[in-house]
């Protein structure tokens, strides 16, 4: 995994396409890595074997749905969060669900963003550029943890 | 014991007894005074009839010197038992004749007194001149009587009168004894009664009436004041009787009430569960596939748009339009929802400050609307920020929404007087509603304008009376078509 990519974690094959396609109608080439469920996911990030990944492999943010098969959401980010790699890494919730408890147990795990998917395709588009455009470009990305 | 502590049956007759007793020994002492002094008359009046007999008799004696004449004249006094000494004196004064004829010395005055009957030395004494009947004196006769008549009778009054008084006495005692009876019985049959209701509670005693007089008026009143007090108690009994069984009864009732309580309680906490559950799964599920249809249908817009004819897009359009405004309902639903199940964090709200934030929102995201606020300042409340930020936001946005075909858009936000009392209103002079309907403006899905007028789900208000209703407060709306709304709201 090459820097300036984006690992979305996301398990509905629509939400995907829709997702990916809005990045790219605001030039965001950067690619992206699709994990369909949450274990899939933490075996991106630490390696299926359970062998740590090279800090090179790390995405430079991870686009996370709440609503997820085998390991949900919330328990990705508290894994993310719990491991010194990648504990400093940009965590964007992107999610059907504005419920208040989620938002808040969310930010409480240390995500570093919680956006809300708008039904409005529209809207849904822009939402994604602004993502892109903050994450990718403006954000500087956390130095990475040197190897002990 | 003290007088005033007697029984009142020896007061009356101890007062009879005294009373009668006085008077008649007044009236025996005046008696006795009037016979002493007739008597004491009497006697000087006969004893100076018989010296004048005497002195008449003696004038020979005298003249003639004939002392045993004189004295056998003198003894005649013996007849009277009374007279204790008699002396004759000559014309020089000197005693010529004595009766006794040994007479004791100190009953005899060595010279003769001056003529009269009077008292002296208790007994009555009387010089008496003897007179030929020219008007030559010959001498003096001098008469003593002891005063044993006086005493005698008046001895014998004295017992007559000791008798009188006894039995007058012993005659009053005796009525007394029976009079007493017509005034002490009836006050002592009260004072048994009085005693009777006080120590045994017992109201239901009356005094029996002896007569008609004041003591039978006030037998009867007391009587009278008995059975008040009898009744009073038995409607107290009444009352408190019945108000036990209220007690009991109403015990009862809440405890069956307090039970349904607590089993209502349970169920409601489940299904606000379940709801809570449900509300999340719509939250997070139902969005999803609203989002692929809006999503796609863009999709399909934009890439194939020179395939579609203009009705094709036209539809895709549609589409679009009512997957968002399904997002938007789901989106209003779930805050309706979490308005109900939402705690409520008390505390004091700036309800100006909330709704000029609110007003420059609605500026800001619409500028080319010119809508006048008067937002009165200094509009405070108690109650959830939040919530009452939804409650101000929903009635702006609607009274914004509603003025937009007015030409002179106008939305106040002031506490007016309303319904008796006073309330925070929200008024707006656009498309109103006919008051037929005011009572379906609060009810879910309810909405008294087409789509193609105004823009709505119907949720608004019935979210905004959810948070007024789950402060404690009212809301209520006036209105007339094409002349604006109000909305009234307490807290």
């Amino acid at each position: 995994m090459n820097p300036g990519k984006i690992l979305l974690v996301e398990d509905n094959p629509d939400d995907v396409t829709l997702t990916l396609r809005a990045l790219k109608s605001h030039n965001i080439t950067n690619d992206v890595i699709v994990a369909p469920d949450g274990a899939e996911a933490l075996d991106i990030l630490f390696g299926a074997d359970g062998k740590s990944p090279t800090e090179q492999e790390l995405p430079a943010v991870v686009l996370l749905d709440l609503k997820l098969p085998k390991v949900n959401g919330m328990e990705v980010l508290q894994r993310i969060r719990a491991d010194d790699r990648t504990r400093l890494l940009p965590v964007v919730i992107l999610t059907s669900s504005d419920e208040e408890r989620d938002v808040i147990e969310g930010y409480s795990l240390g995500a570093n963003s919680y956006v809300r998917k708008p039904v409005d395709f529209v809207e849904f588009t822009q939402a994604a550029k602004q993502l892109g455009l903050y994450w990718l470009l403006m954000n500087r990305a956390p130095p990475v943890p040197r190897r002990p | 014991m003290a007088l005033r502590d007697w029984p009142i049956k020896q007061k009356l007759t101890a007062m009879l007894v005294l009373i009668s007793g006085l008077v008649l020994l007044l009236t025996s002492a005046a008696f006795a005074g009037y016979q002493y002094w007739s008597l004491r008359q009497a006697t000087r009046d006969a004893l100076s009839v018989r010296g004048r007999i005497i002195a008449a008799n003696s004038t020979a004696s005298l003249a003639f010197s004939n002392d045993a004449d004189a004295r056998e004249l003198l003894a005649a006094l013996r007849a009277d038992q009374h007279i204790v000494a008699a002396v004759l004196y000559d014309k020089g004064g000197h005693v010529f004749a004595t009766y006794p004829a040994h007479v004791a010395g100190d009953l005899v005055p060595a010279a003769p007194g001056p003529d009269g009957y009077r008292f002296e030395r208790g007994l009555l004494i009387g010089f008496q001149p003897v007179e030929e009947a020219g008007s030559q004196r010959l001498g003096t006769l001098y008469l003593a009587s002891d005063l044993g008549v006086v005493y005698d009778t008046f001895r014998l009054s004295g017992v007559i009168g000791m008798a009188v008084l006894a039995v007058a006495l012993l005659a009053a005692y005796l009525l007394s004894r029976v009079l007493q009876g017509t005034i002490a019985e009836p006050i002592l049959a009260l004072a048994e009664t009085a005693k009777a209701v006080s120590t045994r509670q017992d109201y239901s005693v009356r005094a029996p009436k002896l007569g008609e007089d004041e003591l039978g008026a006030l037998t009867d009143a007391f009587n009278q004041m008995l059975g008040r007090i009898e009744d009073q108690k038995d409607e107290l009994q009444r009352y408190a009787s019945d108000l036990e069984r209220r007690v009991e009864e109403r015990t009862h009732e809440l405890q069956e009430r307090n039970e349904s309580l607590r089993r209502n309680a349970a169920e409601l906490l489940a299904a606000n569960s379940e709801l809570d559950a449900f509300a999340y799964s719509v939250s997070h599920d139902l969005r999803a596939p609203l989002r692929s249809i809006d999503g796609f249908s863009q999709i399909l817009l934009e890439d194939y748009a020179t395939q579609l004819d203009e009705a094709g897009r036209e539809s895709l359009h549609r589409v679009r339009a009512a997957s968002q405004r399904m997002g938007t309902l789901i989106d209003d639903l779930l805050k309706l929802a979490r308005v109900t199940r939402a705690e409520i964090r008390t505390e004091d709200v700036d309800l100006s400050g909330l709704a000029r934030d609110i007003a420059a929102e609605l500026e800001g995201a619409t500028p080319e609307r010119k809508v006048e606020f008067a937002i009165a300042p200094g509009l405070k409340a108690r109650g959830d920020a939040r919530l009452l930020r939804v409650v101000l936001d929903n009635l702006l946005r609607n009274s914004w929404k509603y003025t937009a075909k007015q030409p002179a858009p106008r939305v106040e936000f002031r506490f007016a007087d309303a319904n008796g009392g006073q309330a925070f209103m929200v008024r707006d002079n656009g498309a109103g509603f006919d008051m037929k309907y005011a009572d379906k403006l609060f009810g879910v899905f309810q909405r008294l304008h087409s789509a193609a007028d105004f823009e709505g789900t119907g949720i608004g208000l019935a979210t905004v009376r959810r948070i007024i209703n789950r402060h404690g407060g009212r809301i209520w709306a006036e209105g007339a078509v094409d002349q604006g709304a109000t909305f009234y709201f307490t807290l």
